[in-house]
């Protein structure tokens, strides 16, 4: 069986390195401090200008003066920092922050990520997304590995628009574990009940051994 | 010479003209300056270039403006809240600068700082690059990213003395000191405006030099997404935080 959201996000987890800063984002990225393995700390950042993210508040306690970046209420925890916005992406511009751990529509196998912007669909915005991968040490990425029409989204080339380029550093999907290195992906670990065979059909990217 | 005006109408009274550069505080509806806001649209000013990192939401915040059509151009990092704005956007009665959310707070911040650009990493080899100079740095390339002059800035606070030296609440904080900074003038709106003395000088985030005008509460303080834990002993497990 390949993974789940909840196993997708506990493989993120393992990548937790204690002590560190990190970034999470929305989507499978949320489910991950549930994960956080035993004796690892670390402190969430969350770029609208937050160290130290608790978790959501008790009915009734919701502040409308703490959210996280996807304005959803939250909680502080004893070692919280509030800072501006300049300075938070200052954190993140200047590499202080260790991992971001993201979601993607498509990753190819120069480490290109697009995560932002369909063509033709409504267009939101990339919020703090570019920010992060072009300034983060380490940029993991978790999602699906296909679409819901089953074609891959881990690709020789992306074809949405980008968000980085070279800056994806490890792909945790449903079926396994991907690090990106020259001339293509490495395959790392493969979800249990999945076989390399799956794994391989389900990648257009070059796969090195 | 006092900084305190009785209302947002009287604190932009002089200050404002069609075609105008504002920068804006907040993120999402969190600390940004709703009785500002009011005072623009109940001036009627228009054809405004607005600075903020969102847009509101259907008729709050910077939505109302858009209701209005007060807005020639927005520049922002994210806009995905608000229909009319969508609207107006797809019909081509709108323009939007997307800025990543990091370069629009730094670009506030440099403009601030009498800074005209900066170089950063962020966006390049993206659309964003598209027009902009590129050049690289010990081997790694960067693209130029101009600073803001705003010539007003409207943003909120928690607290200020009477010379508008202020403070601010939790993430409320955001961007609202760069966009302050960023404005030729400020007008700030806070929660309480407490006698000069009360404040300890060691912890104040915005000295009073970046603000000109200063007005007072009340706020509604409008909630995006109300997101909640259960009181259960599970709490933690199993819920997206």
């Amino acid at each position: 069986m390949p993974w789940d959201r909840n196993q997708m996000a506990a493989r993120a987890a393992q990548e937790l390195e204690n002590g560190t800063y990190v970034n999470l984002g929305i989507g499978i990225p949320t489910l991950v401090p549930n994960f956080i393995p035993e004796g690892v700390t670390v402190t969430l950042q969350s770029e609208n200008g937050m160290l130290g993210m608790g978790p959501f508040p008790y009915e009734g306690e919701e502040d409308p003066d703490l959210i996280n970046a996807g304005k959803q209420t939250i909680t502080e925890v004893p070692n919280t920092a509030y800072f501006d916005s300049a300075t938070s992406f200052g954190m993140i511009r200047g590499g202080k922050i260790a991992m971001a751990i993201l979601g993607a529509m498509e990753v190819a196998e120069n480490g290109d990520l697009a995560n932002w912007m369909i063509p033709g669909k409504l267009v939101k915005g990339m919020g703090g997304a570019m920010d992060l991968v072009a300034g983060v040490k380490r940029v993991v990425v978790v999602m699906d590995h296909t679409n819901k029409h089953g074609e891959s989204k881990v690709l020789k080339a992306c074809t949405l628009p980008l968000t980085g380029k070279g800056v994806v550093d490890r792909i945790i999907t449903n079926l396994g574990v991907l690090d990106v290195v020259p001339g293509g992906l490495k395959i790392v670990e493969i979800a249990d009940g999945v076989t390399e065979a799956d794994l391989r059909a389900a990648t257009e990217a070059a796969i090195i051994d | 010479m006092t900084k305190i005006y009785g209302s947002a109408s009287e604190a932009l009274e002089g200050l404002l003209f069609d075609g105008m550069t504002i920068s804006a505080g907040g993120f999402g509806l969190c600390g940004i300056p709703e009785l500002l806001i009011d005072g623009l649209v109940e001036s009627g000013v228009k054809d405004l270039t607005i600075a903020s990192n969102n847009a509101g939401v259907d008729g709050f915040g910077l939505g109302k403006l858009l209701n209005t059509r007060q807005v020639k151009k927005m520049i922002s990092s994210y806009v995905g809240e608000n229909a009319e704005f969508m609207r107006q956007y797809l019909a081509g009665e709108l323009e939007l600068e997307f800025t990543p959310q990091g370069t629009l707070a730094e670009r506030m911040r440099a403009g601030g700082a009498g800074i005209p650009g900066f170089y950063t990493k962020t966006g390049v080899g993206t659309v964003v690059a598209e027009g902009k100079e590129l050049k690289d740095f010990d081997g790694e390339t960067y693209l130029l990213e101009r600073g803001i002059f705003a010539d007003l800035a409207i943003v909120k606070a928690w607290k200020a003395d009477e010379t508008g030296n202020a403070i601010f609440r939790k993430t409320a904080r955001n961007f609202n000191p760069p966009a302050a900074q960023s404005g030729r003038v400020c007008v700030m709106e806070v929660e309480e405006i407490v006698p000069v003395g009360s404040l300890d000088p060691d912890h104040i985030h915005l000295p009073g030099i970046y603000v000109h005008r200063l007005i007072q509460g009340p706020h509604e303080k409008r909630i995006e997404q109300r997101t909640v834990r259960p009181r259960a002993a599970t709490a933690g497990k199993g819920e997206e935080l």
